[in-house]
C-alpha cells in the first residue's frame, strides 16, 4: 500500500464521562475511496468527528499528509485540506441553495468550479434561490455533497450520505461518488449498507465498538459475505 | 385640513421629526442589539452603558485630545467598540455553556460597574458638547435643524448597511449559519469564536455610535444610557429579538408613533411604547417580526 493520506492510530474518544472511541486505528492512501462499516452505535460518525476536531475529547494520533491533527482545533483541521459532510447533512435552513453552497471557504486551490457542481448535481441549479429548509432529503444530501467539492479539499469524510434516499438517489448519489474518486479525491465513507459501499469502494474497515476489528478489500467481499453479516447483524 | 384635525402643520411636523429622531437611535441601538442576541443568545444588558460611552468618548477625545465630532463620530465607535471586544473575550465567553441567566446578570452588573464609574468622575450634572452642524433650513411646513437631518440619515445609513452586510454578504452568511450551528460553521475553516468576539464589538460599536450621535443633542450623563435602554428594549420585545430588518422598522416606526402620540394624545407620549409592547405580547408574543421558538 502507498503512503497513508491519512493515518488514525489508536485514536480514543470521549463525549463527556461516555468513552466511545477505544483505539481506533486505519489509515487512507490517497485517491483511495474506503469505507468505515458496522453497526449503530460502533463508533463511525464518532470517528469522523474526532477527526475533524468536532468531538470533545480526542487521544491519539490523526495525521492528514504527515500532519499531526489532534490538538488543532476544527478550523485548522478544515484548512488542512479536509472537508466533512456531516451525517444530518447540516444544510442551514435560513441561508437559499446557493448561499449554503458558496459557504465553506475555498482552503486550497483546485476545488469545483460551479459549474462543475451544477454538472453532477443538476437539480441544485434549479433550486439555487430556495431556502435550505425547503429542500427534500435527497436535494440537502446532494447540496451537503457539493458545497465541500469547492473547497479545494483533498479528503472527502462523506457520513451516510444514502441514509433514507430513495434508490434512484442512492443511485445518482453512488455515480457522484465514483466520479470524485475518477477526479482524484479521497473519500472516507461511512456506510450501513454495504451493498452500497460495494459499488464504490476499494477497502473496508469494519469498526465496532470504537475500534476497528477487520479490514476487506472490496474484491474479497463476496467470501466474506456470511462474516460481513454477522458483523453487522443483519 | 390641518385645521380640520386642530393642529398646526408646524407642530405636527416638529413633533415628526422629533420622533423621527428618538426612532433613530431606538433603531441603531435596537440593531446592536438584536446583532448580539441573533449571533451570541446574549441580552445585552450593558449596552445602554456602552451608548453612554460613546457619548463621554466623543467629550473625552474633544476634551483631552481635540478630535473634534467628525474624528470622534469614527474613533468613538473604534475605542468602545475594542472594550466590548475586551469584555467578551474576559467575561462572557467564559459563560456560553452556562443558562442565559448568566450573561444576563453579568452585564447587567457590568452596566452598573461602568454608570458607577462614570458617575463618581464625571457627576451627574451632565457635560456640554457643542453642535457640530449648527443652523438649518425652513422647509415651508416646517424648520429642519441640520443637526437632526443628520442624525436620520446616518442612522438609517449605518442601519441599512449592517442590514446589507448581514442579509447580503458572504461574511452575513457566516454569521447567520453561524447561529444555527456553531460546530459545522467552524468545520468549514472559519474561525466562529474569533468571528463572535468581532459580533460583539459591533455591536458594541453600534451602540457607541447612537452615543456620539446623541452628545450634541442631549446633556452627557452617566444615566442617558440607562434611561434609554429601557424604551429600546421595549422597541426589541414589540419588534422580535434577533430579526435586523424587523429591529429597524420597529425602532424607527415607534419613534414615529412617540411623536404623533405627542401632537394627538400628549398624555400617553411617555407610555405608548409600554401600551403596544403589551398588545403585541398579547397577540404576537414573538414579536412582529421574530419567529417563534
Ligand atoms: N453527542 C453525544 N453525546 C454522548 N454520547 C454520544 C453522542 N453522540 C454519540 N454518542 C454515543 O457514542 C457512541 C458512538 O456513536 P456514533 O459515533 O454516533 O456511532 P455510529 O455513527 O457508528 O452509529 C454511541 O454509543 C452513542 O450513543
Ligand atoms: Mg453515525
Amino acid at each position: 500500500m502507498p503512503e497513508a493520506q491519512l493515518a488514525v492510530r489508536e485514536v480514543h474518544g470521549w463525549y463527556g464521562e461516555s468513552h466511545v472511541l477505544h483505539g481506533m486505528s486505519f489509515e487512507v492512501a490517497a485517491g483511495e475511496v474506503v469505507t468505515l462499516l458496522g453497526r449503530n452505535g460502533a463508533g463511525k460518525t464518532s470517528t469522523m468527528r474526532a477527526i475533524m476536531g468536532m468531538l470533545p475529547q480526542r487521544t491519539g494520533s490523526i495525521a492528514f499528509e504527515g500532519r499531526e491533527l489532534i490538538g488543532l482545533s476544527s478550523n485548522r483541521i478544515a484548512r488542512a485540506g479536509i472537508a466533512y459532510c456531516p451525517e444530518e447533512r447540516g444544510i442551514f435552513a435560513s441561508l437559499n441553495v446557493r448561499e449554503n453552497l458558496m459557504l465553506p471557504p475555498v482552503v486550497k486551490p483546485g476545488g469545483f468550479g460551479i459549474e462543475q457542481i451544477y454538472a453532477l448535481f443538476p437539480n441544485l441549479r434549479e433550486r439555487s434561490t430556495s431556502q435550505g429548509a425547503q429542500l427534500s432529503g435527497g436535494e440537502q444530501q446532494m447540496l451537503a455533497i457539493a458545497r465541500i467539492l469547492r473547497t479545494g479539499a483533498k479528503l472527502l469524510l462523506l457520513d451516510e450520505p444514502t441514509e433514507g434516499l430513495a434508490p434512484v438517489i442512492v443511485q445518482h448519489i453512488g455515480e457522484a461518488i465514483r466520479t470524485l474518486r475518477r477526479q482524484g479525491f479521497t473519500i472516507l465513507l461511512v456506510e450501513q449498507n454495504f451493498r452500497f459501499a460495494a459499488t464504490v469502494a476499494d477497502r473496508h474497515y469494519v469498526v465496532e465498538y470504537g475500534r476497528v476489528i477487520d479490514m476487506i478489500p472490496n474484491s474479497a467481499l463476496p467470501t466474506y459475505r456470511e462474516k460481513l453479516q454477522s458483523y453487522l447483524g443483519v | 385640513m390641518f385645521e380640520l384635525i386642530g393642529v398646526s402643520p408646524q407642530a405636527l411636523f416638529g413633533q415628526l421629526l422629533l420622533g423621527l429622531i428618538n426612532g433613530a437611535f431606538y433603531a441603531l441601538l435596537s440593531l446592536g442589539l438584536a446583532v448580539i442576541f441573533g449571533m451570541m443568545n446574549v441580552i445585552n444588558f450593558t449596552h445602554g452603558a456602552q451608548y453612554m460611552m460613546g457619548a463621554f468618548c466623543a467629550w473625552m477625545l474633544l476634551n483631552y485630545a481635540g478630535v473634534p465630532y467628525w474624528g470622534a463620530l469614527v474613533l468613538a465607535p473604534i475605542v468602545v467598540g475594542s472594550t466590548g471586544v475586551l469584555i467578551e473575550r474576559l467575561f462572557i465567553s467564559r459563560l456560553y455553556h452556562l443558562d442565559h441567566l448568566y450573561g444576563l446578570l453579568l452585564t447587567f452588573g457590568l452596566a452598573l460597574v461602568i454608570e458607577g464609574v462614570f458617575r463618581s468622575q464625571y457627576g451627574i450634572s451632565g457635560l456640554p458638547y457643542g453642535n457640530p452642524l449648527p443652523g438649518g433650513t425652513n422647509l415651508g411646513f416646517m424648520f429642519l435643524p441640520w443637526y437632526r437631518g443628520w442624525v436620520v440619515v446616518v442612522s438609517l445609513a449605518v442601519c441599512l448597511a449592517t442590514w446589507f452586510l448581514i442579509e447580503k454578504t458572504r461574511l452575513g452568511s457566516y454569521l447567520r449559519a453561524a447561529t444555527e450551528r456553531p460546530d459545522l460553521v467552524q468545520a468549514f475553516g472559519i474561525n466562529v469564536p474569533r468571528m463572535i468576539t468581532l459580533t460583539y464589538g459591533f455591536g458594541v460599536g453600534l451602540a457607541a455610535l447612537a452615543g456620539v450621535l446623541a452628545a450634541p443633542i442631549y446633556a452627557i450623563k452617566p444615566d442617558i444610557g440607562a434611561n434609554l435602554i429601557i424604551v429600546v428594549f421595549a422597541v426589541v420585545v414589540i419588534g422580535g429579538m434577533g430579526s435586523i430588518m424587523g429591529s429597524i422598522l420597529t425602532g424607527f416606526g415607534l419613534g414615529i408613533l412617540e411623536g404623533l402620540t405627542k401632537v394627538f394624545y400628549p398624555e400617553a407620549s411617555n407610555t405608548v411604547i409600554f401600551v403596544v409592547m403589551a398588545i403585541v405580547l398579547m397577540l404576537r408574543p414573538q414579536g412582529l417580526f421574530g419567529t417563534p421558538r
